[in-house]
C-alpha cells in the first residue's frame, strides 16, 4: 500500500491528516496494522478529552497484543469512530480511511510541522522491517 | 538471528511473518491469523512443530524410570502406540515441563517436550535416567507437522500411499510408524488430527504436498487462539516451576494411584492435598468487549483475587476468553482490571470450544451474554 502523501507520521506509526477545517484526523499506519495483525478491539479516545501531543490516547488490540495510540498533536478530541466498536478490522482492511480513530481540534498548529512526512516514515518503517 | 526449523524456507517462501519464539525463528501468521483459526475449525491446517524437542528413551527399565520422572502413570500405557500427557514436576512439585508420551515397546518410550524447556528437560531427563541404565536421545534429525481440522486426516493420508488405511486406523491418543513417518493422533487444537514426525530432510517436500492436498499453512497465532479454545495449558504461562499442577487445571494428569508409587514430587502434592484450600484455575468469558490477556488481576469479591495466565479473543466465540488461578471459593462471576477499568467477566469449567463447536458451559455463557 502507498502511504498517502498528506499524511504526517509519529516513528510510533500514527498518523495525522489535517482536514480543510483544520481540524486533524487521527489513526494507525499501514505498517502498523500489518506488524499487530487482525484487530478485535479498539478503545477509541471520548469526545471532549484534551490530550497533549505524545499521550497515550487510544489502545489498539489485535489477537496477539494490546498497543497503545499516541496522539500526533494536542487538542481537543472532537470525534472518534463509532465503527470500530463492531468493526475493527477496519483498520486492517483501510488504515487511512475508514480505520481512521479520532478527530482532534489541534491547540498547537506549530506541532504538525515537527511531525515525519510520508518519506521519512516510509524509511523508518522498511528499516524496521517485518 | 534464530534458531531455524527444516521449514523455514518453506515458510518465508509463502511470506509468513517470521518472529522469535523461544529463540526460534517461527511463522506467526501467513497473512490472516483469524482466517487461519477457521481453516483449522473447519477444514484442515499444517503447523511447523519442529521446533519441539523428540526425546527417545531406550532400555529394559524404562518404564520403571518413567514411573518414577513422570507425575501421571506410564503404567496406563498397555498398547504399543498409546500416548499419555503428564507433567515432570520437581520435587517442590512445581512443573519443570509438560509433554506427551508414547508407549513404542517395552524397551522404547518417546517423549515430545516444549521448545523453550528443551536444554533443561534434557538434562533433568538423562540425570533421573542414569540410576536405570536408560539411554536419552533427542532426536534433532526429526521435523514434526501438525496437521489439524475435521478433513485433515482424509487430506493427509493421500500423502501416505501404502500407510494411508493403516495411519486412519491409528486411535485417539496413539501412534504408528507409517513408513519413515511417524503419525500419532494428538494436538493442540481441539480437533482431529495428527502430529507427523519425519526425517527433517522430507519435511520441506511433506509439507508442499500437503499444500497440493489442500491443507493450509497457520502460524503460531492461530495455534495459540485454537489451544485457548481448547483449554490446553501453554508451559510459562499457565504453569510452571513455581505452580503445582494442582492448581493448574492438570490435576486430573496427576496419578495418585497407586498410591505406593513415588514419583518425582510427589510428597510435595500429597503436602498440598492435605493442607487443602488449593486455588482453582477455571475459564473466563468476558461479557463486555476488551481483551482478557495474561496476567490482568482477577477480582473474586470476598473470596479475594487471582490473575489471568492466558487470554486471548476467541475467533470462534467473537468474544475474549482467558485462563485465570483464582482463590478456591470463587463463585460464578468476577471482574477483571483491563487498563484500570473493572470488567465483567463469567468463571467457566475449561475448555471452550471442541470438534467446531462451543462447549457445554460455555455455550450458555455466550447465550445468555
Amino acid at each position: 500500500m502507498t502511504t498517502p502523501a498528506d499524511l504526517k507520521f509519529l516513528k510510533s506509526h500514527e498518523w495525522a491528516r489535517t482536514e480543510s477545517d483544520g481540524t486533524v484526523t487521527i489513526g494507525i499506519s499501514d505498517h502498523a496494522q500489518n506488524a499487530l495483525g487482525d484487530l478485535v478491539f479498539v478503545d477509541v479516545p471520548e469526545v471532549g478529552k484534551t490530550l497533549a501531543a505524545g499521550d497515550a490516547c487510544a489502545v489498539v488490540e489485535s489477537v496477539k497484543a494490546a498497543s497503545d495510540v499516541y496522539s500526533p498533536v494536542s487538542g481537543e478530541v472532537i470525534a472518534n469512530n463509532d465503527a470500530l466498536g463492531a468493526t475493527p478490522e477496519l483498520i486492517n482492511t483501510d488504515p487511512y480511511g475508514a480505520g481512521w480513530i479520532a478527530r482532534i481540534r489541534p491547540s498547537n498548529a506549530a506541532e504538525l510541522a515537527k511531525l515525519l512526512d510520508a518519506a521519512a516514515y516510509d524509511q523508518i518503517a522498511a528499516a524496521e522491517g517485518h | 538471528m534464530g534458531l531455524r526449523t527444516p521449514l523455514y524456507d518453506s515458510h518465508v517462501a509463502a511470506n509468513a511473518r517470521m518472529v522469535d519464539f523461544g529463540g526460534w525463528d517461527m511463522p506467526v501468521n501467513y497473512g490472516s491469523q483469524i482466517e487461519e483459526h477457521h481453516i483449522v475449525r473447519r477444514d484442515a491446517g499444517m503447523f511447523d512443530v519442529s521446533h519441539m524437542c523428540v526425546v527417545d528413551l531406550a532400555g529394559a527399565r524404562t518404564r520403571e524410570c518413567l514411573r518414577h520422572l513422570l507425575a501421571n502413570d506410564v503404567a496406563k500405557l498397555k498398547v504399543p502406540g498409546k500416548a499419555l500427557y503428564s507433567c515432570m514436576l520437581n520435587e517442590a512439585g512445581g512443573v519443570i515441563d509438560d509433554l506427551i508420551v508414547y508407549f513404542l515397546s517395552e524397551s522404547a518410550f518417546r517423549l515430545v517436550v516444549n521448545a523453550g524447556t528443551r536444554d533443561k528437560d534434557i538434562a533433568w531427563i538423562t540425570a533421573q535416567a542414569m540410576a536405570y541404565g536408560v539411554t536419552v536421545t533427542p532426536r534433532a534429525d526429526l521435523a514434526m507437522i501438525a496437521v489439524q481440522g475435521p478433513n485433515a486426516r482424509a487430506k493427509a493420508a493421500t500423502l501416505l500411499g501404502e500407510y494411508a488405511a493403516a495411519a486412519l486406523q491409528v486411535p485417539p491418543f496413539s501412534g504408528a510408524a507409517c513408513g519413515s513417518c511417524f503419525v500419532a493422533r494428538t494436538g493442540y487444537t481441539g480437533e482431529d488430527g495428527w502430529e507427523v514426525m519425519l526425517a527433517a530432510t522430507e519435511a520441506p517436500a511433506f509439507w508442499q504436498k500437503l499444500i497440493q492436498a489442500g491443507v493450509a499453512p497457520c502460524g503460531l497465532g492461530a495455534r495459540d487462539t485454537l489451544r485457548l479454545e481448547a483449554g490446553m495449558n501453554l508451559y510459562g504461562n499457565d504453569m510452571d516451576e513455581a505452580v503445582s499442577p494442582l492448581e493448574s487445571g492438570l490435576a486430573w494428569t496427576v496419578a495418585f494411584e497407586p498410591a505406593d508409587r513415588s514419583f518425582i514430587g510427589r510428597a510435595a502434592l500429597d503436602a498440598q492435598r492435605a493442607r487443602g484450600n488449593l486455588r482453582k484455575f477455571v475459564g473466563l468469558v468476558l461479557e463486555e468487549r476488551g481483551v482478557l490477556r495474561g496476567h490482568q488481576k482477577v477480582m473474586a469479591g470476598a473470596a479475594g483475587e487471582g490473575e489471568l495466565t492466558s487470554g486471548t479473543f476467541s475467533p470462534t466465540l467473537e468474544r475474549s476468553i482467558g485462563f485465570a488461578r483464582v482463590p478456591a471459593a470463587t463463585g460464578e462471576t468476577v471482574q477483571v482490571d483491563i487498563r484500570g477499568k473493572l470488567l465483567n467477566a463469567r468463571v467457566v469449567k475449561l475448555s471452550f470450544v471442541r470438534n467446531g463447536k462451543p462447549s457445554g458451559d460455555v455455550a450458555t455463557a455466550v447465550s445468555r451474554g
